[in-house]
């Protein structure tokens, strides 16, 4: 019997490995160049942002095909930085981000514990409800939710942003509702029973169950607030309060017109680093967790 | 309230009482679902039938279908339209490129993994930022892709954002660049799932490299491939950004303007709210009705492996 199951691993290894014909090989080193060769032409244009944003004036615009800065000239990041508007978008943007994040992420880690864990009349209704909301387009509301804002006088701050998502997100209920699904109920009624409150079954139990799963949506949540652009620009009346976006897509407006090429791509690269690191940082979980979003 | 109590007259105390916290913990996402989302739609669509420009009284402008009448007779309106069904055309060279991507990486096992986090960089970075960037990419005269074309052939490349023709080119270009990472992982995961000795078997009978794609994996990824449709889709009706960062007023001749860019123009720079509105209904049937037909055709071609 034990001999049997050794000799099924070994084939089962060969197969894997041992067995791999030199065609197959052949094959693999093809994959790799062609997978390599599609990979450079994705990077390239981001390589060439960056190179654009350390070249002179006339180097850009030569009109030759140059890609090493020469000479490098760092000057244009110190630049962006010293604008005023610049650094004001990223703490806009960071005003909206973290009370977004932390109440948004309580409100809805809250949500999906009582959608998956908890008993109530209207339970799917209100779950669909919710979940068809994903279907329908921003730009569908954004009119009504334009005029709401401006009655309540809110366009000259960033409460436009910030109120709607301390609601909570609807993929992010989703999504840890799912995945509350894979944790035992049993573990609730033995906390009930152990005369713990509803709340504490949620804060003590299950908040600390469902870390992992809530930090990736938090991480994703976090990127999709510092990308948008369409809900500031509309709701944003006020130049002071204006995100980093909508800075970035005013400075593209402005400098393109100076054929200040540079400078717009400094600004670019420089909003375009918090997200990546996070992306390089978090890399496993946000692709299993968009992978997951797929499947189900 | 009378319906309430002769409606939890049957349940005990403590399911009572987790009924009531349970309405507690949802009632944030609810009422943020009425006042963002169900009151919004109902202004909508009331304000689709009034001449509103934000300063009249939305009530008494009311005109019937008389904007819907305007939208459907408004060339602009079917430019934008003709363009934004243009731009899908992106959507299944994605697709396949995609899939044929996501098996070379799925082939080359761990040392594919470098290649996933490249191919997904695009989808991180800023809309924006990397619009901004592509506009510079295809600057007629200084752009990269026209310095590349002339190193190459010695002659002058197109002007990509200027051309009426080359424009939809450019925006599907780009476009496919930015989305492709996030297909590819979808298609990695599908692909990872997909057991090996179905291939295995297949084998054994004899099946060559075509057939097994043709009949294991393609049926058995069908389900992302839909996912993929369905969201793209929903995706392909809302393209803005883009189009506003690359040619800012719609291009030439309004040759790149999109359903949302023609519905942003109306209401924020014309202040035709309701008019607007009306934009926005249709654009939410079409949408809808798209997402059904998706669905009630996916018996035909989504297999399921269980």
């Amino acid at each position: 019997m034990s001999d049997r199951v050794i000799d099924r691993k070994e084939l089962l290894k060969r197969a894997k490995k041992g067995h791999r014909t030199k065609k197959q090989k052949a094959g693999d080193v093809i994959v790799f160049v062609l997978l390599a060769l599609g990979a450079v032409t994705m990077v390239f244009p981001l390589i060439y942002m960056v190179a654009t944003s350390f070249m002179t004036k006339n180097q850009i615009l030569s009109g030759k095909l140059t890609i090493l800065p020469d000479p490098i000239l760092i000057g244009k990041y110190s630049e962006v930085l010293s604008k005023g508007s610049f650094i004001n978008g990223i703490l806009n943007t960071m005003k909206v981000e973290i009370p977004v994040l932390f109440f948004g992420g309580f409100t809805s880690s809250l949500a999906a514990f009582a959608f998956a864990k908890m008993r109530f009349r209207g339970k799917d209704t209100f779950f669909m409800a919710l979940l068809a909301t994903i279907m329908i387009p921003f730009a569908v509301v954004m009119i009504p939710q334009y005029v709401l804002f401006t009655k309540m006088g809110w366009t000259n701050s960033l409460l436009p942003l910030i109120v709607p998502g301390c609601f909570g997100n609807v993929s992010i209920i989703f999504f840890l509702r799912q995945n509350l699904y894979s944790i035992p109920t049993e573990l609730m009624e033995a906390a009930k029973l152990d005369g713990c409150s509803y709340f504490g079954v949620y804060w003590r139990i299950f908040l600390p169950l469902m870390k992992g799963a809530l930090g990736t949506q938090l991480i994703l949540w976090f990127m999709g607030i510092w990308n948008d652009y369409l809900a500031p620009v509309i709701f944003l009346r006020n130049e002071d309060k204006w995100t980093l976006q909508v800075v970035i897509k005013s400075f593209n407006s402005y400098y393109a017109i100076q054929s200040d090429y540079a400078l717009i791509m400094a600004a670019s690269v420089i909003s375009i680093i918090p997200t990546l690191i996070l992306f390089f940082c978090f890399q496993k979980v946000i692709v299993q967790s968009v992978a997951i979003s797929g499947i189900k | 309230m009378e319906i309430k109590k002769s409606g939890s007259k049957g349940m005990s105390a403590m399911a009572k009482r987790e009924e009531r916290w349970a309405w507690l913990f949802i009632l944030p996402p609810f009422i943020g679902f009425c006042l963002f989302m169900a009151y919004p739609i109902v202004f909508a669509v009331t304000a689709s039938f009034s001449r509103w420009t934000g300063l009249n009284s939305l009530l008494g402008n009311m005109a019937g279908f008389r904007n819907y009448h305007d939208i459907l007779t408004d060339p602009k309106f079917w430019k934008a339209m003709a363009n934004t069904i243009i731009y899908m055309i992106g959507i299944p060279i994605g697709m396949i490129l995609s899939i044929l991507i996501s098996m070379g990486i799925n082939r080359l096992k761990s040392l594919g993994r470098i290649f996933t986090t490249l191919y997904y960089i695009p989808v991180v970075s800023s809309l924006v930022a990397v619009s901004i960037l592509w506009a510079w990419v295809f600057n007629y005269d200084y752009g990269l892709l026209n310095s590349i074309i002339k190193a190459l052939t010695g002659l002058h490349g197109p002007n990509w954002l200027g051309d009426e023709a080359m424009v939809k080119v450019a925006m599907i270009i780009f476009m496919t660049w930015k989305g492709l990472g996030g297909t590819i992982i979808l298609y990695l995961a599908g692909l990872q799932n997909i057991p090996k000795d179905y291939y295995e078997a297949a084998k054994i009978d004899g099946a060559t490299g075509l057939q097994l794609f043709r009949y294991i994996t393609l049926p058995l990824i069908s389900p992302i491939t839909f996912y993929v449709l369905i969201t793209s889709m929903i995706g392909g009706w809302q393209v803005f950004v883009e189009v506003q960062v690359m040619t800012g007023n719609g291009g030439t001749n309004y040759s790149a303007a999109t359903i949302v860019f023609y519905l942003y123009q109306k209401a924020f720079a014309q202040n035709q709210l309701g008019y607007g509105c009306a934009v926005a209904v249709i654009l939410a049937i079409i949408i809808f009705i798209i997402t059904a037909i998706n669905f009630s055709n996916q018996d035909k071609w989504v297999k399921t492996m269980d």
